[in-house]
């Protein structure tokens, strides 16, 4: 994929570093991507923030003993050498005064962080339990942290992660992949982490093995024949899930090669039939034993200007890309389909965030999915199961399909965020692996951008 | 040491969509074909990596390197390369044969699963030297002087260069098996309206088939065609009825007549354990089938009457009559195949005096016959065809969920294979 930005490889001639150099032009560099067995970072971190018990706060002390437990340095704060990064726990922060350990701990180290690092700053879920001062206090932070996520350079990114009462125990699967380099294209999100549903099966959650967070999981992908959903199957198949790859008839040959690939199932269905629902379920259950995770990927554009946008183009995105979901849903949540602790994750895009000129079709669909993985996220009864439900939006990806835009566009869309270049597949497949984790119980009803913290939206 | 045998299930099916010749696959070898057929099935199913049994396959028209055509297109699948595989031909009956060849492994335990496959290709058809021209190259190579190998390269000639191309004529009487079938139809009365209605019923029903998504579980796309290209769901028998006739038959045309087609099909069978091991729904179990073959050379019989023999055979064998069926699969070769067939079947003198029975096997119910189309409509790769008929039958079989379906084919040579399946 490197091979089909152009520009990222002019940069790496001699002659286009000069260029850039002396004509301030944007420098993006390549993305630390995770390695299946390599650590969550590659080099010492910095763990600091708000004094709780002990030196730092209990948060910060958690995430201190993952990074040991996986064999990272703790590093010294006030040494000079490089770090991959900077943990910095504020959820006790309630007064605003109490915001100058964000400065105090980021400011000095911000420097020392080396190419792709990361800022991960903890914060408080800001509930009814606590007060106005307190509240405003936390929104500080997002203010901040997305603001250090356009300061970090080289490839760096900055998130927040605010956690729920009595979640405390619940961060685990978020901190390790908001650190690690599966995170490469997220940046400036900020990531709820609540109390895990008591219906959940994860909990307690003790993973035998971080490089299989998947393993024994049924998982099922529409529009897996390429593009994301391809990337997406790959994934959730590396970490150990078996893969239904669905997808319409008439992509079967693309989706033969992917199920093969990752050794999983091909479904050809039109998602869009009315027992599309009952026929994946039926199948994860039959080959397969059970459902656990089901991605909702597959998605059409029918791009044009509203003006001369006619019913039957509208009505087409519409129905694949939103009344599609809600239809299998039916079958799906109910049960016989998702399994009790089972992840749902709806792809909805940043077209659905920002607006996008000759996408109003394709917006509102995404638009739509994004509200509907918030309405579920707060669904009682799924979370009585333990069922988490949240959405992606992709900003700009690298694909065939971004591949057809028109050589400027491309480049704007490519280059107007944080880290100046488009993202690939697979940075979406690794943040979907996230949600559909055992492990990441506490995160549902969420919206998690995988845009490279795009201008657009913001 | 005796054993018992064992059932011997149709778990799943694959094909790509049948092109015509010289269409969407005129540049696919038979082992591009092959193989997408096999891995689509692979992906289906959910095996790769597996070591199965046995693969089982073969093309009719086949060129000289593709000899070991089976094993070199699972070496080229996402199958486990240990996996052995052997080929077969039967003409057109190839695909039907290979199952049943499966199966009896299967039964008698010396596999627990397997798959059954044919292939054919009319665009890349293999052609092959003129004799003048090979028998001067073997005399060069068998030659030991540079000047003998000279003496005898002057016995070329011009005409030596023309290449031997392969021709859909019987070796023995030299008539095409279009020929031979206007013969065949014409001493059974088949009317050309009878043969248009059929081929317009092949059309509709395929059509409705692929409508109500029938093949979303049989077909893969290949090379960008998701549909066979011969299908024409607009077609009626008046619009048939324009066509000129062909083969000297005054009823026969392009319509009634099955194209030269490309395409592949593959059909996985096991034993129950191992689709209970591999969380497979056995769709239907192979019961029986048999295999006759005709004199046509000295015209005590047609070339492609031989189905109507083996039929009669496998009914006696099994104590079956020819009305206990659900389902009729009856190869579509032409119209008229299908016509003649059931009219000898019809008639008291053919099954008295030709299938030595006491009298008529009888008619059968035609609402089940050919239900979802057939050759006319899809087209007819000649090995692949058997398993088109194979893996359709035992899903519709399943859809059911009783009964059971009764699968004619015949072949050239005046030989036809027939088998029964039963629903699981």
């Amino acid at each position: 994929m490197a091979g089909s930005d152009p520009y990222a490889a002019l940069l790496a001639s001699p002659l286009g570093k000069r260029l850039a150099g002396s004509l301030g032009l944007p420098r993006p560099t390549e993305l630390r991507r995770y390695v299946p067995g390599e650590p969550i970072l590659d080099g010492a971190a910095l763990v600091g923030g708000l004094p709780g018990g002990a030196e730092s706060g209990p948060l910060a002390e958690a995430v201190e003993a993952v990074l040991r437990a996986d064999g990272i340095e703790i590093g010294d704060p006030f040494d000079t050498t490089e770090v991959a990064a900077i943990v910095c726990d504020l959820a006790d922060a309630r007064q605003p005064a109490d915001l100058e350990r964000l400065r105090a701990v980021v400011a000095p180290s911000l420097k020392r962080l080396g190419p792709s690092g990361r800022v991960l700053v903890l914060g408080r879920h800001r509930g009814p339990d606590l007060d106005p001062t307190a509240r405003a206090v936390q929104r500080a932070l997002v203010g901040a942290t997305k603001s250090i996520a356009k300061e970090t350079r080289r490839g760096g990114t900055a998130n927040l992660v605010l956690v729920g009462p009595g979640a405390e125990g619940a961060v685990e699967s978020t901190v390790r992949f908001l650190l690690s380099g599966r995170a490469a294209y997220v940046s400036g999100q900020v990531v709820s982490v609540g109390a895990v549903a008591a219906g959940d099966v994860a909990v307690p959650f003790e993973p035998v093995d971080w490089t299989q967070p998947l393993a024994d999981r049924v998982a099922v992908v529409t529009g897996a024949a390429r593009g994301i959903g391809a990337a997406v199957a790959e994934v959730l198949s590396r970490d150990g899930a078996t893969v239904v790859c669905v997808d319409v008839p008439a992509a079967g040959e693309a989706l033969v090669r992917t199920a093969n690939r990752v050794g999983g199932t091909a479904l050809q269905v039109d998602v869009t039939a009315n027992d599309a629902g009952r026929r994946i379920a039926e199948h994860a259950h039959a080959r397969h034993g059970g459902l656990d995770i089901v991605v909702h990927n597959a998605g059409i554009t029918r791009d044009k200007l509203l003006a001369n946008t006619d019913e039957a183009r509208w009505a087409q995105v519409i129905e694949v890309n939103l009344a599609a979901v809600l239809r299998m849903n039916e079958v799906l949540l109910a049960p016989g389909g998702l399994g009790d602790g089972g992840r749902m994750v709806l792809v909805s895009s940043l077209a659905g965030v920002a607006g996008n000129r000759g996408q109003v079709s394709y917006a509102a669909s995404k638009a739509g999915l994004a509200g509907l993985a918030e309405a579920l996220g707060g669904d009682p009864d799924l979370r009585a199961r333990g069922i988490t439900v949240n959405a992606v939006a992709p900003g700009f990806i690298e694909t065939e399909m971004t591949a057809r835009i028109p050589l400027a566009t491309r480049e704007l869309g490519r280059r107007l965020n944080s880290l100046q270049q488009g993202g690939l597949p697979v940075d979406v497949a690794e943040t979907i692996a996230w949600l559909a984790q055992p492990g990441s119980g506490g995160v549902t009803g969420q919206v998690v951008r995988v845009c490279g913290q795009s201008l657009l939206g913001a | 040491m005796s054993r018992e045998t064992r059932t011997a299930a149709v778990l799943a099916g694959n094909r790509i969509p049948f092109a015509r010749s010289h269409g969407a696959y005129a540049h696919a070898s038979n082992h591009d074909m092959l193989t997408a057929a096999l891995d689509g099935l692979v992906a289906r199913t959910g095996l790769a990596g597996e070591r199965l049994g046995e693969v089982v396959g073969g093309a009719v028209l086949k060129h000289s390197h593709d000899w070991n055509l089976a094993r070199e297109s699972v070496l080229s699948t996402a199958l486990s390369p240990q996996t052995p595989a052997y080929d077969v031909q039967q003409a057109c009956g190839t695909g039907l044969q290979a199952t049943l060849l499966v199966a009896n492994k299967i039964a008698l335990g010396q596999i627990d699963s397997g798959i059954s496959c044919g292939s054919d290709t009319t665009s890349d058809a293999p052609m092959s030297l003129g004799e003048g021209l090979r028998e001067t190259l073997l005399k060069v190579n068998r030659a030991k002087t540079t000047g003998d190998k000279a003496k005898a390269l002057i016995g070329l000639r011009p005409g030596h260069l023309a290449p031997n191309v392969p021709q859909a004529a019987e070796p023995r009487t030299g008539l095409s098996m279009g020929e031979h079938m206007a013969i065949t139809a014409k001493e059974w009365g088949i009317t050309r309206e009878a043969q248009d209605e059929l081929a317009a019923a092949s059309h509709r029903n395929l059509a409705a088939a692929y409508d109500r998504g029938f093949f979303d579980d049989l077909v893969t796309p290949f090379l960008g065609l998701t549909r066979d290209g011969n299908l024409r769901p607009d077609s009626s028998a008046e619009k048939l009825a324009k066509l000129s006739p062909i083969f000297g038959s005054d009823t026969m045309t392009a319509g009634n007549s099955t194209p030269l087609t490309d395409g592949a099909s593959a059909v996985l069978l096991g034993s129950e354990q191992f689709a209970a091991e591999h969380s497979l729904t056995p769709l239907a179990r192979v019961v029986d089938g048999e295999t006759a073959a005709v004199d046509f050379v000295h015209g005590a019989e047609g070339l492609l009457m031989a189905p109507a023999y083996a039929a009669a055979r496998l009914l006696a064998r099994t104590g079956l009559s020819l009305q206990d069926f659900d389902f009729y699969e009856i190869h579509e070769a032409f119209a008229a195949t299908v016509l003649a067939t059931l009219a000898a079947w019809e008639s008291d003198e053919f099954c008295r005096t030709r299938l030595g029975l006491p009298g008529a096997l009888g008619p059968i119910d035609r609402s089940r016959l050919n239900v979802n189309g057939s050759s006319l409509a899809a087209g007819h790769p000649f090995a692949a065809t058997g398993g088109r008929l194979v893996a359709s039958l035992a899903t519709m079989l399943h859809e059911k969920g009783s009964g059971r379906g009764l699968i004619s084919v015949c072949a050239a040579g005046g030989q036809g294979v027939v088998a029964i399946l039963e629903a699981m």
